[in-house]
């Protein structure tokens, strides 16, 4: 297929351009509509070209607490990641082997990534109202959230150890080494450049999460809860400078992993470590 | 003793996750089952066990409406989103031959995943509204004299924000099973003198099968829950199962917000698990 580039691949290639542009041209307008000039408005045309709704953002009365939200929610999103990561950990080392209970665990996980979000955020919330505790984010917000970030780690250590070669662990136990240094020395290398990946997914899906959140982040909003309000009442651009900002640090952070993901690969490489070799 | 001591590490191993998701999936859908039954006045809710709040869901014409418009959504958007999906995957599989640009147009496909889906619902406004570039260009090519209305806030602005959100969850798990299908058998069917139609008919799309129904399991589930994008992309004009619950919770009638709940829950596991017998999850990954 495609050694003489047939038409096909012509049309399939116009077709997966087009794709693309379907999937950034939106962000990307939103992007040069921040800059409208401070008399225009929220479409084209551009009324000359000005900073003026980024130096609104930075005015707090204006636009709600933005960046009490933006902070709420990169500790939320940093949290989150960390739980995850352990936890998808944890999770993935026990489905190595089959245990009393892990097939029904298994659908709980599914399901906790199909039940619709307002179902958790609004039963969550119930059981705070229930017991009379006030719903917060860095508590019933955290919890929600997990729910939605858990499945995706562990569903990631599920690939990583489906393709995880015994032979190495086997190597470190005939060689005297108890569980955690085998855990430790091992299996952590091995698996090392995936986590990056599970975090990345802990982060993001937390720093953006909405459904999960409304109902149980109280009275603090995060930042994708903020924003929502601000469609409601803001008609300015100012709405697509958050957007801008808050989509290039998104950007900023995809790259991030990105860039250590692929740095830690480098490194083992000219380390001539075998490490990342035992997935098979 | 040692099988014990086996399972045992395993189950602690296991159990931060197993609290979490007891805590914020089993208790909470548990909670929303009961206070279905339960009464409600228009301050307060209290418990019972009462049949009031489904015989006013199911008695109702609303509801039966919005449900198959929601189930409608569902449909429309999987089929495009696979269509849609599948031809990305399989160009990438398929067509691009180097790894490194496999890997960038993967990547290119998937960054979207990673920001805001407000973010990117909004970014439609510009683009679709009433003086949106959709509209200005097809005034200046002469295709149309007034603006067109349904662009925003429309079935069809809603479907494109659904597309536009979820085709990547359909072209990573299709393009994950392209890639671990056996070179040979391509080859195999091509020495046997099938056509590239034929080899994607007979060969590729039974082979994906897997992928698809992950991306379908994704793809329905996110719909049928899903009450934003139906408010934001729809202008509030269009209800879902999802914006049912979501008003109910926002006049404070938990114990009805509950009881459609329990039905929406209910439609979307009988979904899912249809959809599971076609598909060994685990193994797929």
């Amino acid at each position: 297929m495609g050694e003489k580039r047939s038409t096909g691949f012509y049309v399939l290639t116009a077709i997966f351009i087009a794709f693309l542009v379907f999937l950034y041209g939106p962000v990307i307008t939103i992007g040069i509509l921040s800059f409208q000039g401070p008399t225009g408005g929220l479409t084209f045309p551009m009324q000359g070209t000005s900073l003026h709704w980024f130096q609104e953002l930075f005015r707090t009365q204006m636009v709600g607490d933005i960046w009490g939200s933006f902070q709420r929610s990169i500790i939320l999103g940093l949290t989150v990641m960390v739980i995850t990561v352990v936890f998808s950990v944890g999770a993935g080392m026990a489905y190595r082997k089959k245990f009393f209970g892990s097939t029904p665990l298994f659908y709980l996980i599914i399901a906790s990534l199909v039940i619709p979000s307002i179902l958790v955020s609004l039963g969550v919330g119930l059981i705070f109202s229930q017991l009379g505790w006030e719903v917060h984010w860095s508590t019933s917000g955290l919890g929600a959230q997990l729910t939605w970030t858990l499945p995706f780690g562990i569903l990631i250590m599920f690939a990583v150890f489906n393709r995880f070669d015994k032979a190495y662990e086997e190597a470190g136990r005939d060689l005297g080494a108890g569980p955690i240094q085998v855990f430790r020395l091992i299996v952590l290398p091995i698996i090392a450049p995936s986590l990056i990946g599970v975090a990345l997914f802990g982060f993001t899906l937390s720093y953006d999460e909405f459904a999960r959140t409304l109902l149980t982040s109280g009275s603090r909003n995060t930042l994708p809860l903020e924003i929502f309000g601000m469609t409601t009442n803001v008609t300015t651009p100012v709405i697509y400078a958050l957007g801008t900002l808050t989509t290039l640090f998104s950007l900023l952070i995809i790259v991030f992993f990105l860039t250590f993901f692929v740095l830690s690969q480098r490194r083992r490489d000219k380390k001539g470590s075998d490490a990342g070799k035992g997935l098979v | 003793m040692a099988v014990l001591q086996k399972n045992i590490s395993s189950i602690l191993l296991a159990s931060p996750v197993i609290l979490v998701l007891s805590a914020f999936i089993i208790v909470p859908i548990i909670l929303i089952t009961a206070v279905s039954f339960w009464g409600s006045t228009e301050f307060s809710i209290y418990p019972a066990f009462l049949f009031d709040n489904y015989e006013f869901l199911l008695t109702s014409d609303v509801t039966y409406r919005v449900f198959f418009r929601t189930l409608y959504f569902a449909v429309l958007v999987w089929a495009i989103t696979l269509v849609l999906g599948f031809t990305v995957a399989y160009y990438l599989a398929f067509f691009v031959h180097s790894l490194t640009w496999q890997i960038i147009c993967f990547l290119l496909c998937t960054i979207p995943f990673w920001t805001s889906n407000i973010i990117r619902m909004i970014s439609w406004i510009p683009f679709l509204g009433r003086n949106g570039l959709a509209n200005q260009s097809l005034i200046e090519m002469g295709i149309v004299d007034e603006p067109v209305e349904w662009l925003l806030y429309s079935e069809f602005s809603v479907c494109l924000a659904f597309v536009h959100l979820y085709t990547l969850f359909m072209v990573v798990p299709i393009f994950n099973t392209m890639m671990r299908i056996d070179k040979s058998l391509i080859e195999a069917a091509r020495d046997a003198g099938a056509s590239s139609t034929q080899i994607l008919v007979n060969v590729i799309i039974p082979l994906c099968k897997p992928g698809i129904m992950i991306g379908s399991i994704f793809v329905v589930a996110l719909v049928m829950g899903d009450f934003i994008t139906v408010r934001f992309m729809s202008g509030s004009q269009i209800a879902n199962m999802g914006r049912l619950i979501s008003n109910d919770i926002s006049l404070l009638q938990y114990p009805s917000a509950c009881a459609t709940a329990v039905v929406l829950l209910a439609t979307v596991v009988i979904m899912i698990s249809i959809m599971l017998r076609f598909v060994d999850i685990r193994k797929e990954l």
